[in-house]
């Protein structure tokens, strides 16, 4: 039943505010059991492994519909996997972040099991749209693979982000919180992405470190949450005015990142009081 | 009521004849095959749909509704021309001779694998999503073929309700349909490393949907469901069957050997991943409502 599970996160399991069976499982497929030994590995990691600094988790609401929107920072999904484990970890009482897989992920055995059981769905906007709907909480990377892609130099950059988000998130009405994860590229610092060895697996592409494989170090991470932000509308909207909005979020992050990126370098002795807001030309 | 039900003599058209027995209709069956301890009350007719006996039945009887279900999987029609001519020429036939005849409504029993598995189909589909049946499993693309022949009625005859059901699995104590049948033997195969989740609901769930949908005549395409879907590996489990894990490669291998079941190439796909659908718009539209979780179904279909 608990097989590799703390007990100390089983009862967190338990008290994740999710309509489970009495086989502990719920309407998509996440399974209590798989996600208490997932949270056992992942929280030795989130705490011991690497020395993950959370900031502004309050403004995670603690029920209903919201999107989780940051960058993406490592050659892996290190920094969905450190942003999940901290709602978890963090919150009272722990809310479940439901990541939106990448494509791939489900057709590889193993994989597909744990990324459904554990409540990650295939990217899908059906997916996102109904767990909204659900009043769950959903990650989003806008940046997608081209995120994760980012070499060492680039690592505190944020690339193009799609607008499939927005769109969703003003149709299911739910508010948006921008978050900047850093570190990720000091903890796989990526030297190159192989295109060839990710056509043959079905990855996008297959990143190499100094050390030829994505194993991360044991360094120091931190996330920034920002303050919701809600937009009105129906998510039909032409692209100029959906763009506007993305680009908002955007600036938001970058902001949170620049922010993260220099309390890093001046070796995050300040704890911040208050984090960075950009403001919109309508908020 | 005066109902006529096609394909009465299999396991559902039996417990959906009882069931609107008892409701109070008058029912009229039409099956190639006999039913032997059919009651009194039901008046059953051997014939086959696409024959003329068949219309005869439909000229005399003169049903108000038709409860179509003679229709076939490639679990028991195993050549492709007998299931397209059955599942086929059967639907063309029966809505035809609806419209001939004066039926007012007429119900297609069909099935929530119209929907397609894969890896990149979303869970809970809505009625309005494309079949994607056909491109993976294409011993179901006659099934497919027939649902939405069935819809095309919809506009083809309006004068007349057509109501298209797509059901989940069924599963109980009859232990018949196709994941009853994927369960039989005392080991299952899965194919290593994917468990989808399953959608099915009991038999007794899906004749009340069936009368529901008769009683509220309304037109349209709807999904029915029941309770929540759980993992592949959990009903293996409670139904108190071995799990057989086998890694794909071998997956069609392995299938009709070692006591494992028979299954198409195309069902690997159904194997791995989940069709799971959203029927929300048929509770709506008839306040039918499922009475048995998805824990009842399991043991009932065990226990039977």
């Amino acid at each position: 039943m608990k097989l590799f599970a703390s007990q100390r996160i089983w009862e967190r399991v338990q008290r994740l505010e999710l309509p489970f069976n009495r086989y502990g499982l719920d309407p998509f497929g996440v399974s209590q059991e798989h996600l208490a030994t997932f949270y056992t590995a992942l929280a030795w990691f989130y705490e011991h492994y690497f020395d993950t600094s959370v900031f502004g988790i309050e403004n995670v609401p603690e029920r209903g519909r919201v999107m989780l929107v940051g960058n993406h920072s490592g050659g892996v999904a290190l920094d969905g996997a450190l942003v999940v484990a901290s709602t978890f970890l963090e919150m009272e009482p722990p809310r479940l972040a439901q990541g939106m897989a990448e494509y791939f992920l489900n057709r590889w055995p193993v994989f597909s099991q744990w990324t459904n059981r554990l409540g990650h769905l295939t990217g899908l906007p059906e997916h996102a749209l109904r767990l909204l709907e659900a009043d769950r909480m959903v990650v989003v990377f806008p940046e997608g693979s081209r995120g994760t892609a980012k070499l060492y130099k680039d690592r505190n950059s944020v690339v193009r982000f799609g607008s499939g988000f927005m769109r969703l998130a003003m149709q299911a009405r739910a508010p948006i919180v921008p978050f900047a994860f850093v570190g990720g590229g000091e903890a796989i610092p990526t030297i190159h992405n192989s295109e060839l060895l990710g056509k043959l697996t079905g990855a996008p592409y297959v990143p190499f470190t100094p050390w030829i494989l994505p194993l991360p170090r044991p360094v120091d991470v931190q996330v920034y949450y920002g303050e919701p932000m809600v937009f009105e509308g129906t998510g039909n909207e032409a692209d100029e005015e959906i763009h506007e909005n993305v680009d908002l979020v955007k600036r938001q992050i970058k902001a949170l990142l620049d922010f993260g990126v220099e309390r890093r370098r001046a070796g995050n002795l300040i704890v911040p009081e208050s984090l960075p807001r950009v403001k919109g030309d309508d908020q | 009521m005066k109902v006529l039900i096609t394909g009465i003599s299999g396991p559902l058209g039996r417990m959906a004849a009882q069931k609107l027995l008892s409701d109070g209709h008058k029912i009229y069956g039409i099956d190639r095959r006999p039913w032997p301890d059919a009651p009194g009350k039901v008046k059953m007719y051997r014939a086959d749909i696409r024959k003329r006996p068949a219309e005869d039945v439909f000229r005399t009887c003169k049903p108000e509704a038709v409860i179509h279900m003679a229709t076939v999987t490639h679990l028991t029609a195993r050549r492709t021309e007998d299931r397209y001519r059955i599942n086929l020429g059967g639907t063309q036939a029966v809505f035809d001779h609806c419209h001939k005849y004066g039926a007012k409504h007429c119900i297609f029993v069909g099935r929530h694998t119209y929907y397609g598995a894969a890896p990149d189909s979303p869970m809970y589909h809505t009625e309005n999503e494309p079949p994607m049946a056909m491109t993976t499993f294409p011993e179901l693309s006659d099934l497919v073929a027939a649902d939405l022949y069935a819809g095309s009625a919809l506009w083809r005859f309006p004068e007349m309700s057509t109501t298209v059901l797509r059901f989940a699995y069924r599963l109980g104590p009859t232990r018949s349909g196709t994941l009853a049948s994927f369960l039989r033997g005392p080991r299952v195969p899965t194919v290593m490393g994917f468990d989808p989740l399953y959608q099915f609901m009991h038999e007794e769930d899906v004749v009340a949907a069936i009368a529901a949908a008769l009683e509220a005549r309304t037109p349209g395409v709807f999904n029915v469901a029941g309770p929540q879907p759980v993992p592949l590996s959990l009903v293996i489990k409670v139904a108190g069957r071995q799990r057989i894990p086998v890694p794909e490669t071998l997956f069609t291998f392995a299938l009709g050997r070692f006591g494992l079941p028979r299954l198409p190439r195309g069902a690997v796909s159904h194997v791995k991943y989940p069709v799971v659908i959203d029927s929300q718009a048929f509770r709506k539209a008839t306040d039918w409502t499922h009475h048995y979780d998805e824990v009842q179904c399991m043991e009932a279909f065990r226990w039977a």
